[in-house]
């Protein structure tokens, strides 16, 4: 059976309610989550069809021009257009925390794994060193790394990568060493299992669920690091649209009372980050309630 | 009492690894990273025979693994060694920056502590309320808030539309630091001096920097609190206590909060590091002289001595904050023995 699109629509509007009424205000908080982030995905992959100016236009109005009729967020102080500056920002933004959070996961997954598994000296010598760079503040190795690579986006999502690694293999090692005492792991291994096929067949699919929660709060927490480094002027180089940046650069015409240049870009990455983190909360509260207690 | 002591004695001798893992890492990063002190201070246009010269002698040229034990022997006594680009001992430059970062960490705990423990307890009282769901979006959006932004929001709201605070500095443009001046906690010292004038303008410089930072964490401690009261709330002492008659709010938030609050005080001590990233974001935002301003200015001239100086001293400061948070827990909680 087919279905026209206002009946896929009301179809798709019956299952969220309905998934509503089985999980309670936590499948909401997902469902906001989720509509955040996709209102600012549509932004960051279909820019063009939102924004009005080009967000290197530096004839598209009046300097410093308040919010209000052609302008939906004011200009800026080179004539930018701000809004189309947002909507481009995002692209920056989203390509760095989300490729920042998977290098770190992929990464984080894989020691936590194979020290884990392996055990012995290696282990707690991986395990120094991660719990080392775990209790530092992320943001402040975060701030010596992208000093020390310099400008450009690569560099940026490795400096804000690097410091979740431990994240995830702290994470990851506690479950394999649990994972590893268990009966059906002993029984692949009665039966002549290689090391790797354990690893891979039996412990990582049983590891990969909670990753899954910590990887959505990573992003949450990686747009703030992102927008961090940008605004104390690490990471990008200036002819990159950065939410970050433009708010470094709003900082500047505060005190004339210049409020547009700082609240939007301001705004967005909060509401970026506010999304990420809803819908971690949720997926956290709906994949094991035991999680986050209440 | 004995373990306790053997307690600490294990805990300081475990941030030793931890420091010098963090040194290694970072020694290594700044050597194998382009640019160099030289470069950074001469500028673009020295000639190269200048440049090596200069590095020659500050010992830049040596094998980086010989560099790397002189380092560490010289911070085995102790001794940061000297800024390579201003004539100034690092240990000299840090304790100038030091005291400004920890008062305002100092008072920015403070107010995460008061708003998120009563905030958190009052959700957990009004357990599924508008209350409760109120403050817990609260949590959720206040931590998602960076706290650079927040700290722009309110210099603009109290600083620019209102005109009540000031937005940058530790003092006023009439207050000089020099004639108060002692520890570098320009709180104490004013009071020490009793120059209260200036008193009243070093508070008034710190309110907004301190709110910013207290505000942002508070939302964790919302959350921490509301689940540590709800099951708090649940014992079987608190029912006896409604039971017996007693007033409920003096339930909540004496006899309930008491108990909730160990646990909270035990993940104060992970907090620290939050802590001094959001002081270093804080201090860019309010020009506010600290650590966080030394190192980010120093890391521009690839100051490697300052730079490395200035990452020992936050390892040590987040490694003994955790520390006396958990002293402070086996004190307060007679059940916790080490």
């Amino acid at each position: 059976m087919r279905y026209s699109p206002a009946q896929g629509i009301a179809r798709g509007i019956f299952r969220v309610t309905g998934m509503g009424k089985k999980y309670g205000v936590e499948w909401w908080i997902l469902v906001a989550g989720a509509l955040i982030i996709a209102a600012i995905l549509y932004m960051a992959l279909f820019p063009s069809s939102i924004a009005p100016f080009s967000p290197h236009n530096q004839t598209a109005g009046p300097q410093l021009l308040p919010p209000g009729g052609k302008y939906l967020m004011g200009t800026d102080n080179l004539q930018r257009d701000v809004w189309s500056r947002i909507v481009y920002g995002s692209q920056t933004i989203l390509r760095v925390a989300v490729l920042a959070a998977i290098i770190s996961s992929v990464l984080g997954i894989t020691l936590g794994l194979i020290s884990g598994f392996s055990g012995g000296l290696f282990d707690r010598f991986l395990s120094l060193i991660m719990d080392s760079l775990y209790s530092f503040p992320g943001l402040i190795l975060a701030i010596a790394f992208a000093a020390m690579l310099g400008p450009g986006v690569i560099n940026i999502t490795l400096a804000v990568a690097v410091i979740y690694i431990p994240t995830y293999f702290r994470l990851v090692r506690g479950q394999t060493l649990s994972i590893k005492e268990e009966l059906y792991v002993e029984a692949a291994r009665a039966i002549g299992s290689s090391g790797p096929t354990i690893l891979w067949k039996y412990i990582f699919p049983n590891v990969i669920a909670t990753t899954v929660v910590v990887f959505t709060l990573n992003v949450a927490d990686a747009i703030m690091i992102e927008a961090a480094l940008t605004y104390l002027g690490l990471g990008l180089p200036p002819s990159i649209v950065d939410w970050g940046m433009d708010l470094s650069m709003g900082k500047k015409f505060l005190p004339s009372g210049v409020w547009w240049l700082i609240t939007f870009p301001g705004a967005m990455i909060s509401l970026l980050a506010v999304g990420f983190t809803m819908l971690g909360e949720g997926l956290a509260e709906i994949l094991n309630p035991r999680l986050l207690e209440r | 009492m004995r373990n306790l002591t053997r307690y600490i004695i294990t805990r300081v001798l475990l941030t030793i690894p931890m420091v010098f893992i963090l040194l290694s890492i970072v020694f290594v990063v700044l050597r194998v990273m382009p640019g160099d002190p030289v470069s950074a201070m001469l500028g673009g246009h020295a000639p190269e025979s200048v440049i090596e010269q200069k590095k020659e002698e500050m010992g830049l040229n040596r094998s980086m693994a010989v560099q790397y034990f002189d380092y560490l022997w010289q911070i085995c006594r102790l001794d940061l060694g000297e800024s390579m680009v201003f004539k100034q001992r690092v240990t000299k430059a840090i304790g100038e920056k030091l005291p400004a970062t920890i008062e305002l960490t100092a008072f920015g705990i403070l107010i995460t502590l008061f708003l998120g423990v009563f905030m958190g307890a009052y959700a957990a009282d009004k357990r599924r309320m508008v209350q409760d769901y109120v403050i817990r979006l609260y949590g959720i959006v206040v931590y998602c808030i960076p706290v650079y932004w927040m700290g722009l929001m309110l210099q603009l709201i109290f600083g620019i539309w209102l005109d009540v605070l000031p937005i940058a500095g530790r003092t006023g443009p009439r207050v000089f630091a020099s004639t108060f001046e002692k520890t570098g906690f320009y709180v104490l010292d004013t009071i020490l001096v009793k120059d209260f004038s200036a008193f009243g303008d070093v508070v008034i410089h710190l309110i907004l920097p301190a709110f910013t930072l207290g505000l942002v964490l508070s939302g964790i401690f919302v959350r921490l609190t509301r689940a540590n009261m709800l099951d708090v709330l649940r014992s079987d002492y608190i029912v006896a206590a409604e039971a017996r008659g007693i007033r409920h709010r003096k339930i909540v938030y004496r006899h309930a909060l008491k108990n909730a609050f160990i646990p909270i005080l035990t993940m104060m001590g992970l907090q620290i590091a939050l802590l001094m990233a959001g002081a270093v974001l804080t201090e860019t935002t309010f020009s506010w002289p600290g650590m966080g301003r030394l190192l980010l200015e120093r890391i521009y001239l690839r100051d490697y001595p300052t730079i490395q100086g200035v990452i020992i001293m936050i390892a040590l400061i987040v490694a003994m904050a955790s520390l006396i948070v958990d002293i402070i827990y086996a004190i307060v909680d007679p059940r916790v023995r080490y």
